[in-house]
């Protein structure tokens, strides 16, 4: 009974999502406020309707209903209860209900929102919006029903259908068949959740787009509208690729933390294009240029988004992510190759209206910086393209299917990530409008010198090869360049206002909220960087077979092994676990680590779990091989050595903190009516 | 005059990725193979690194934790999704793969820990080449389980 009214409740909503598209197109064409309404209406019911189904998927795969095939797929009695839950987007049909449930959520938060100021946007904000819920809902209730279940034929097949066949019987397996053990894991739970949030949120500022390029409201309106949705969906991006990683790098057991799989790049190409959005809008806002390229961006990662979600989910490449076949690929396609199209002729059509009065006067202006920024944010986004449909190409052209591997990415992004260090430290220097450029060297020059103490640290430390040092020196001046800004504020502060030095510090960045918070942000970015040079350049790795006692030495560690126990557990495991100690360079016991392999015996499916000795300046990451089970006395180890991969870790705490710096609500005093009359009229401020 | 200096600086920055771009997916590219299509064109392929798909034999795995040497065989898989698919699914595919005993086979060596994924008619993904011996020597093992994924039939769990 649930199953079906989850099954209803899917349907409706896809009734309603449909209804609400066309509802405002007659709202729009025929000037019909009333009917703007009741497609916001329409919108909003869908919100409830889907939590219903939400919480029917999630009721029947707590309370083990193994009668849905769904739940059937992705759980099983043995696994926790926290687990079981979050089971509803460990597959394909709950992945796309949850994904439909979050922009549902989002939906009704704008459509909540007060329009008195923007009314004429209204029904085109709603179309957009319902109509990519509409796709993804046609998904969930044509082609992948998480509301099917096992039904016995007349004929004693057992097949799965949503509505009973006639004579057939319900089946209810006794058991599911339980998540893949790999993604049995609290990053796992987790990075989902917030990359489906990152890609949903851009579908928002995209719809303001789309209405402001249709109604010719081509100011910055939509922009400040959509900053805070642009600048949240950014942070849950950000933070569900490290999640990705981390989760790659604790339970795959290979010592890394990104492999260039077109999945990954898949949920890197919408946050490329995210950032550069970001960036650019501000150049709008202040300036009132680069208006195409603000379109081309939000429209590009919408499309980004749902090429990312459909790559995710169609299993059209081979990847570690692409579990199965699926009918879901060409609808995919068919809705990409519309929404992109439709847009680009939307930004054809407005084209000579956007073209701004300004012009850039000089080459190293920040907003010619921003532009480069631009520039090379799209060569990314092109070069991580071009690799994901190189063997789609050369199938195509030579007949034969060739890929490229992460050589190909490492060798073209590490230039580009050269030079976008480069300009991110130069383009928060440079001043607007007419540029000295004498002047703006010598601005950068001091930051620059005191950038250089990192790759100098990085030299005493022995972290030698040129490359490297070279990304120190950018990072260094990036980090330089912030510091030295925010030095200087609070240092005239502190003598205008006489206050300490910290009060100064937190009263310059909470007054300049964009500016410091995206600062920071940079901050996070320069700290993510010292990672991933460390684990990039400098990463040693060994293996060896052990017997009790004896030991091997990577790095600055040594680890002997003392033993391996072998026991079951009452979740379905056979776990072995190693005992190995690990001791510094003058022989002092500095930690025991626990590296061991669980057998997932129904699943048939070992899990290697590595034992990391964690500290700021590596990782000591030891993976238990393999052993001899009955002597238990030789083992062996993977054991890799991570310089200052623990920065990559550390880094989305510092973005976290910018971000929420830079999108937290203005003070109820400053909203006070009058002020924000006489805000809007002023420019904009300096930055994010 | 200001403009053309933005289109050839643009212009210059465009031309240096797009090097970048062919000059190392030319140095990169590695073909993707069937095991058919290897032995086909085998004196080509020796030496180059290529990548090559295959199904798992689970009986022919052989590792020596010793020196981590991992050995098995892989059989022919067809390479094009319509066809796996017109066959029944990937699974089915492989499955039968594993089980014919006419399909040209390749004899796999790699080095390194042993796979958590590597089992019977798993999909293994190989980087590596091709020795004048005839056996793979793979760099790089991606393997997949796609019985493990796709809705089965209930009984087929409940046999377990």
């Amino acid at each position: 009974m649930a199953a079906i009214i989850g099954q209803a409740a899917l349907s409706v909503a896809l009734m309603l999502a449909l209804y609400a598209v066309s509802a405002s197109l007659v709202a729009a064409y025929w000037h019909k406020p009333e009917w703007a309404t009741s497609a916001q209406r329409a919108l909003l019911a869908i919100f409830p309707l889907l939590t219903l189904a939400v919480g029917i998927l999630v009721w029947a795969l707590v309370t083990y209903h193994y009668e849905l095939t769904y739940v059937h797929e992705v759980s099983e009695r043995a696994m926790p209860l926290y687990l079981r839950a979050t089971a509803l987007w460990g597959g394909q049909a709950g992945s796309l209900l949850f994904w439909s449930w979050l922009m549902a959520a989002f939906a009704a938060a704008v459509t909540l929102r007060d329009w008195r100021r923007d009314r004429e946007m209204l029904p085109w904000v709603v179309m957009v919006t319902a109509g990519t819920l509409a796709f993804f809902l046609f998904l969930n209730v044509a082609l992948e029903s998480p509301f099917k279940r096992f039904w016995l034929l007349p004929n004693g097949d057992i097949e799965a259908y949503v509505l009973p066949p006639a004579g057939a019987q319900l089946f209810v397996p006794k058991d599911g068949r339980g998540l893949n053990p790999l993604l049995r894991h609290p990053g796992m739970v987790a990075h989902p959740p917030f990359l489906y949030l990152g890609f949903v949120g851009f579908v928002i500022p995209y719809a303001f787009a789309m209405a402001a390029l249709i109604v010719g409201r081509l100011d910055a309106r939509w922009i400040r509208l959509t900053r805070r949705w642009a600048l949240v969906s950014w942070l849950f991006l950000y933070l569900g690729l490290i999640l990705g990683s981390r989760w790659a790098y604790d339970v795959l057991g290979w010592g890394g933390y990104w492999g260039w799989d077109p999945v990954e790049i898949s949920a890197f190409m919408p946050w490329l294009t995210g950032t550069a959005f970001l960036h650019s809008v501000m150049i709008q806002e202040r300036r009132n240029m680069l208006k195409h390229w603000n379109m081309l961006l939000i429209i590009l990662t919408y499309d980004l988004v749902i090429f990312g979600t459909f790559l995710t989910r169609s299993g059209v490449l081979s990847s570690v992510h692409s579990f199965a076949q699926s009918a879901i690929g060409p609808a995919f396609f068919i809705f990409i190759t519309l929404t992109f199209l439709g847009s680009m002729a939307l930004l054809g059509w407005r084209w000579n209206d956007l073209r701004g009065q300004e012009q850039i006067q000089s080459a190293w202006s920040r907003e010619a910086l921003f532009l480069y920024t631009n520039l090379v944010f799209l060569s990314m986004v092109a070069v991580n393209f071009w690799g994901v449909v190189y063997p789609i190409v050369s199938e195509l052209v030579t007949n034969q299917k060739a890929t490229v591997g992460p050589p190909y990415y490492e060798r073209v992004m590490g230039p580009l990530s050269a030079l976008m260090l480069f300009l991110m430290g130069l383009a928060t220097v440079a001043p607007w409008g007419k540029v000295d450029t004498k002047r703006l060297w010598r601005m950068a020059a001091k930051p620059a010198a005191v950038g250089l103490l990192l790759p100098a640290w990085a030299w005493w430390q022995g972290y030698r090869k040129p490359g490297a040092l070279l990304g120190f020196a950018l990072i260094g001046f990036v980090i330089a360049v912030v510091l030295y800004d925010i030095a200087r504020g609070a240092w005239a502060r502190r003598r205008a206002h006489k206050e300490p030095w910290w009060l100064a510090v937190v009263r310059l960045m909470t007054r300049n909220r964009r500016r410091y918070g995206g600062y920071i942000v940079h901050l996070s970015i320069a700290i993510m960087g010292i990672g991933i040079i460390g684990i990039e350049y400098f990463q040693l790795e060994t293996q060896r077979t052990l017997a009790a006692g004896e030991s091997i030495t990577l790095g600055d560690y040594t680890m002997v092994y003392d033993s391996v126990a072998i026991f079951n557990t009452n979740d379905g495991r056979q776990v072995a676990r190693a005992t190995v100690r690990v001791l510094d360079e003058r022989g002092r016991q500095v930690a025991t680590l626990y590296p061991r392999q669980d057998y997932y015996i129904r699943d048939q499916q070992p899990m290697t779990i590595p034992g990391v000795l964690s500290t700021w300046g590596e990782e000591f990451y030891v993976l238990l091989v393999s052993w001899k089970p009955i002597t238990a006395e030789g083992a062996t180890f993977k054991v890799y050595y991570n310089p200052l991969v623990k920065f990559l870790w550390a880094a989305p705490w510092v973005a976290i903190a910018g971000t929420l710096l830079a999108a937290w609500p203005e003070g109820r005093k400053r909203r006070a009516p009058a002020r924000a009359r006489s805000r809007a009229q002023a420019p904009a401020p300096a930055s994010a | 005059m200001q403009n053309r200096k933005y289109l050839i600086g643009g212009g210059l920055i465009l031309a240096a990725v797009i090097y970048l771009v062919i000059s190392s997916t030319k140095a990169n590219a590695q073909y993707f193979l069937t095991v058919d299509e290897l032995l086909a064109r085998k004196d080509e392929m020796v030496g180059r690194q290529v990548r090559l798909s295959g199904a798992v034999i689970g009986d022919t795995i052989q590792y020596n934790p010793d020196d981590l040497e991992l050995r098995f065989m892989i059989a022919h898989v067809p390479g094009d999704l319509d066809e796996v698919e017109s066959e029944g699914g990937l699974a089915a595919v492989l499955a039968a793969a594993v089980r014919d005993p006419n399909r040209n086979r390749i004899e796999v060596v790699y080095y390194g820990p042993k796979p958590d994924l590597l089992r019977n008619e798993a999909q293994a993904i190989l980087t590596g080449t091709l020795g004048e011996d005839g056996v793979f020597y793979a760099d790089e093992l991606l393997l997949k389980c796609p019985t493990r994924y796709e809705a089965a039939e209930p009984q087929a769990a409940d046999g377990r």
